[in-house]
């Protein structure tokens, strides 16, 4: 089984539409490969707004802990404010209090409490959801918000598409990726096989491609390039094909601007599916070909 | 004031706003933080002259052997499994680590000192059009997005204004929460599509559990639907701006120019919105809340 991961670096460049688009023409187009599909992107996740997903279960994430100071134990000696490098815990009324948002559940504060005044709770972080869409299962996550731990319901998200797929004979994992670098983007490239870096020929766009780029490279990730919007600003998709030409990277396919995308994101589906015909449709079944034929020749 | 731009969805705008909106109000030398230190792009429009430049770190764990009873005791404590036992051996995974120097307090034995980690910089100076700028830059491959942050938050220029604008990574997990954490408003940019609207929902509920009063600015009105617009009447929320989506708007972004500087009718617009932010956290502060 192998994994693809849809990665950009900057945010709305178009990974969400071009993994609709893929899961799609994977169930539908050509070539047909069954895929297991995820959306890792568990702090804004908009995979499910295009697919009509029909949910099939709903699990709790359970993940981290933060500390509650019982008020009347605390005896405000302040060791807890001393240890806390978070500034989480706030001195009100002679007293302490924890602030949620700003607690990593390090427990520093609970050992360092000499009047036994702290507790760690569990904290209910999310959920994450098996659903059945018409192209394949997806495996969907919401982080509740303000929440940490993002990179681990990735990971957790990841695993249950991979079990699953591992059961059910699938040859393809789709993972939609997050923005970003770090953690939960870590997380979601993890065990891929093949990197599809999104990007838009913007100055933003271009500096992030490489940012992406650098870190698939850290971790020994194949990378793959495709240009959205390509035709907004010419000069940006020359520079983006030169860049990967001199960095040894092959850049895809242009997919062009079109409203379709848009208009099909309204109506809630994939834009090969609501309008097949249109420009961005017409790149992206190229574009999924491309990507299919690569996948065949990673190991 | 601090103003904190951000969205939920990525590619909303955010960047765009936020730099227009300090250079529409840079006579009041805002202080500007890039705080998207996975994928910052606010220098691209701001061409700053950065000559500050500090390394952020976090202190990780470091076993004097020598010293080790291996009690176990620091694996005990570490939440993380940043620092574990294996046999008689303590093995530390740095990657893990989120600094809090729980096993250093609490071995027996000081057996456990703290040593410096770079997971990044953060580079301050001067924006072309003056006024002072700080982002920060996270180390490829490293995870952790918020120590940058939270340095970042600290930094100091010498000429300290009362306003500062800083620019939210995309998502609503711990990086946006810091960006958003001690805000007195947020700036919510977002786009009339189902996209938008969904993170824009998630966004909102961040701000309000961390108490900061919330206004949207809508982006490349006119493609997508109603939606939007329904949702922050619902909600309470106000629409302070409106950016048609056009090619020419699109073609500056892309070049890397910001709204005032290659529309410059957009400077006053982007002065209003100012206006209208302070009355409204003026308005909330008398107020109580709201």
């Amino acid at each position: 089984m192998k994994q693809l991961v849809i990665l950009s670096g900057k945010g709305g460049t178009g990974k969400t539409s071009v993994a609709a688009a893929f899961a799609h023409l994977a169930a539908q187009g050509a070539p047909k490969i069954r895929a297991v599909l995820a959306d890792a992107d568990v702090d804004a996740a908009n995979l499910e707004l295009v697919l009509d997903p029909r949910q099939v279960s709903e699990e709790e994430f359970w993940s981290g802990q933060a500390a509650v100071i019982s008020p009347g134990s605390c005896t405000g000696c302040g060791l807890c404010a001393e240890v806390c490098r978070f500034d989480a815990i706030i001195a009100s009324n002679g007293l302490y209090r924890v602030d949620d948002m700003g607690c990593e559940g390090c427990a520093s504060c609970m050992y360092a409490c000499p009047d036994e005044a702290i507790q760690m709770e569990d904290q209910l972080a999310g959920k994450w959801f098996q659903s059945d869409t018409r192209f394949g299962p997806l495996f969907h996550a919401a982080l509740f918000p303000a929440q940490e731990n993002s990179g681990k319901l990735v990971t957790l998200i990841k695993q249950q598409a991979r079990l699953f797929g591992l059961d059910h004979e699938y040859p393809l994992v789709l993972v939609d990726g997050p923005p970003g670098i770090g953690c939960p983007v870590i997380s979601a490239a993890s065990g891929a096989d093949l990197a599809l870096i999104v990007t838009e020929p913007t100055a933003a766009g271009v500096h992030d491609m490489k940012r992406i780029l650098d870190t698939t490279e850290h971790f020994g990730i194949r990378s793959l390039v495709c240009i959205n919007k390509a035709d907004l600003h010419p000069k940006g998709s020359e520079d983006i094909e030169q860049y990967c030409l001199d960095h040894g990277l092959e850049v895809l396919k242009h997919i062009p601007f079109d409203l379709a995308v848009t208009e099909a994101m309204v109506k809630g589906e994939p834009v090969t599916a609501h309008v097949p015909k249109s420009k961005a449709s017409r790149a992206l079944k190229e574009l999924w070909a491309r990507v299919a034929d690569r996948l065949e020749e990673v190991a | 004031m601090i103003i904190t731009v951000a969205s939920g969805k990525g590619g909303t705008g955010k960047t765009t706003v936020a730099c227009s909106l300090a250079l529409a109000v840079q006579d009041q030398m805002p202080v500007v933080l890039d705080c998207d230190v996975e994928a910052p792009n606010a220098h691209l429009a701001l061409h700053p002259d950065l000559p500050e430049r500090q390394t952020v770190s976090i202190s990780i764990p470091e076993v004097k052997t020598d010293l080790c009873t291996a009690c176990g005791r620091c694996g005990e404590v570490c939440p993380f499994h940043a620092i574990v036992m294996l046999g008689k051996k303590v093995l530390v995974f740095p990657e893990l680590c989120h600094g809090c120097g729980s096993c250093a307090r609490n071995c027996p034995e000081g057996a456990i000192i703290e040593v410096e980690k770079a997971i990044g910089i953060v580079e301050g100076g001067q924006a072309a059009a003056g006024f002072p700028f700080a982002h920060g830059i996270l180390n490829i491959g490293e995870p952790m997005a918020v120590p940058i942050i939270r340095k970042l938050k600290d930094w100091k220029p010498d000429s300290n204004g009362d306003l500062v604008i800083r620019d939210a990574p995309p998502g609503t997990a711990c990086p946006v929460v810091e960006t958003l954490r001690g805000a007195d408003f947020a700036l919510l940019v977002t786009e009339p599509t189902p996209f938008g609207l969904h993170d824009l929902r998630l966004a909102a509920d961040v701000a309000q559990a961390l108490g900061v009063p919330a206004g949207v600015v809508i982006n490349r009105d006119g493609v997508g639907d109603e939606a939007v617009d329904d949702f922050c009447r619902d909600n309470g929320l106000p629409v302070l701006m409106r950016i048609p989506l056009t090619r020419e708007i699109g073609a500056a972004i892309a070049s890397g120019q910001s709204l005032v500087e290659a529309f410059p009718e957009y400077r006053p617009r982007f002065q209003a919105l100012f206006v209208d932010i302070q009355r409204f956290v003026e308005d909330t502060n008398e107020g109580g809340g709201r």
